[in-house]
């Protein structure tokens, strides 16, 4: 996408805790940014348009559509990606339950899921199952199902308060 | 789809946004949370010459109660509106129809002042803010200006917003001792667009209803207050309401029709009033 004369800025934020500099296309969407730029292919780009939420990444500590947000507004800001979030252990109890609830088929969809259950857990540490349907409404599943899923997010709800 | 080509503006004060927004014209576009731009600018159902991000102007997120008035900053995320006791407090119709607005990683980056600038017919912030009869504070680089929710919203994706202006934030008038507020919608999925929605504000006088204020959302092509269905919900209880509710200019559609919208619209006013809390 990048063509010679592509209008394009700087920016310097944080990712996955390392301080980087870069220099992107104005109109770059973030998740692109994060894929093609930085070489994070762990968020996936489905839709473009904000109803899948499989580009889910956080910033400043809230998660969000990396479709729908600009790189440039990454400027200044904190990012973690789901590689993040699994180096730091920080998902750990929730991808155990995926993978022992096979909550996951293709995997798609999952790294969007593990960062919406994970920003819910750690505001509700003990989640009726309609509470993870809602926190999960915007995360979309082609195979698993959200049986599966639900089952996973509560068992590891489970597991962290144990 | 990829957006096309814009140029890009960060303004790090209110007034650098305005003298830019002066000089973009029809041409700039307010970037605040994106949630509802950003997919148009992906399917290149809008391109914008220049996008003006408004997410550098500090205090444009504040909340505040003071005064019997709860003012909220137009770029305040959805999520930050849900999570705040002083809504809770002042407006809780708020609070109780925020669950319905989306999912939780668009409310943690939508903003209210986005919803009511867009104008969606669908969505549910218009319909409350025109319930609780709130006032909606422009600026432009010529100076500040009111309107008044009831006379805001003009159609589908129309407001009283003049080109050069932007929202600053809203005020709404807190709840008053006596009465109490209820949300309801109906959508295929959760957070998905309403088919219908109904905002509503009560004052009983013992089991009577005393005053009441009602707008909608999904039916109409722009939200009102339904002064009609309010008058005959005191005076003749929500029987009288719903028959007066026959007579909304519903939207069609393939697939919800105007007589869906209506039917549905009835049945929300119903749990409204046994629901309200
Ligand atoms: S790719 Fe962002 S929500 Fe689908
Ligand atoms: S596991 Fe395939 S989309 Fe969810």
């Amino acid at each position: 996408m990048e063509l010679p004369d592509e209008p394009t800025a700087d920016i310097a934020l944080t990712l996955n805790g390392e301080a980087i500099r870069a220099r992107v296309p104005l109109r770059q969407n973030l998740v692109d940014w994060l894929r093609h730029g930085a070489g994070l292919t762990g968020s996936h780009v489905g839709c473009e348009h904000g109803v899948c939420g499989a580009c889910h990444v956080q910033v400043d500590g809230v998660v969000v559509r990396g479709c729908l947000m600009l790189a440039v507004q990454a400027d200044g800001a904190a990012v973690e990606t789901i590689e993040g979030a699994t180096s730091s252990g920080r998902i750990r109890a929730l991808q155990d339950a995926f993978f022992n609830r096979a909550a996951l088929q293709c995997g798609f969809c999952t790294p969007g899921m593990l960062l919406q259950a994970a920003e819910l857990l750690e505001r509700n540490p003990d989640p009726s199952r309609a509470e993870i349907r809602e926190a999960l409404s915007g995360n979309y599943c082609r195979c698993t199902g959200y049986h599966a899923i639900v089952d996973a997010v509560q068992a590891a709800a489970a597991s962290l308060r144990a | 789809m990829k957006p096309a080509r814009f140029d890009y503006a960060r303004p790090e004060t209110l007034s650098d946004a305005l003298a830019i927004l002066a000089d973009g014209g029809a041409e700039a576009s307010v970037l605040a949370g994106g949630q509802s731009l950003m997919p148009m600018l992906n399917l290149r159902m809008a391109r914008p010459g220049m996008l003006v991000d408004i997410n550098r102007i500090p205090g444009l997120d504040a909340i505040a109660l003071a005064d019997g008035v709860l003012s909220i900053g137009a770029r305040a995320r959805h999520a930050e509106v849900l999570a705040s006791p002083l809504v809770r407090q002042a407006a809780p119709l708020l609070a109780q129809a925020l669950h319905h607005v989306a999912h939780p990683a668009i409310r943690n980056r939508g903003t209210l002042g986005g919803s009511l600038a867009l104008a969606d017919p669908a969505a549910e912030m218009p319909a409350c803010v025109t319930c609780l009869g709130a006032t909606i504070v422009l600026a432009s680089a010529s100076g500040k200006r009111r309107v008044a929710a009831e006379k805001f919203f003009l159609g589908v994706y129309a407001t009283a917003i003049e080109p050069g202006e932007l929202i600053l934030h809203v005020e709404i008038p807190a709840i008053r001792p006596g009465w109490t507020h209820a949300f309801q919608e109906v959508s295929r999925r959760h957070g998905d667009y309403a088919m219908a929605g109904l905002a509503l504000a009560l004052r009983r006088d013992g089991s009577r209803v005393a005053e009441a204020r009602i707008a909608l959302c999904g039916v109409e092509s722009a939200t009102r207050r339904q002064a009609e269905a309010e008058a005959a919900l005191v005076s003749g209880g929500v029987g009288a309401a719903c028959q007066m509710l026959g007579g909304l200019d519903a939207m069609g559609g393939d697939e919800v029709t105007a007589a869906h919208r209506i039917h549905l619209a009835r049945v929300l006013l119903r749990r409204a009033v046994g629901t309200e809390d």
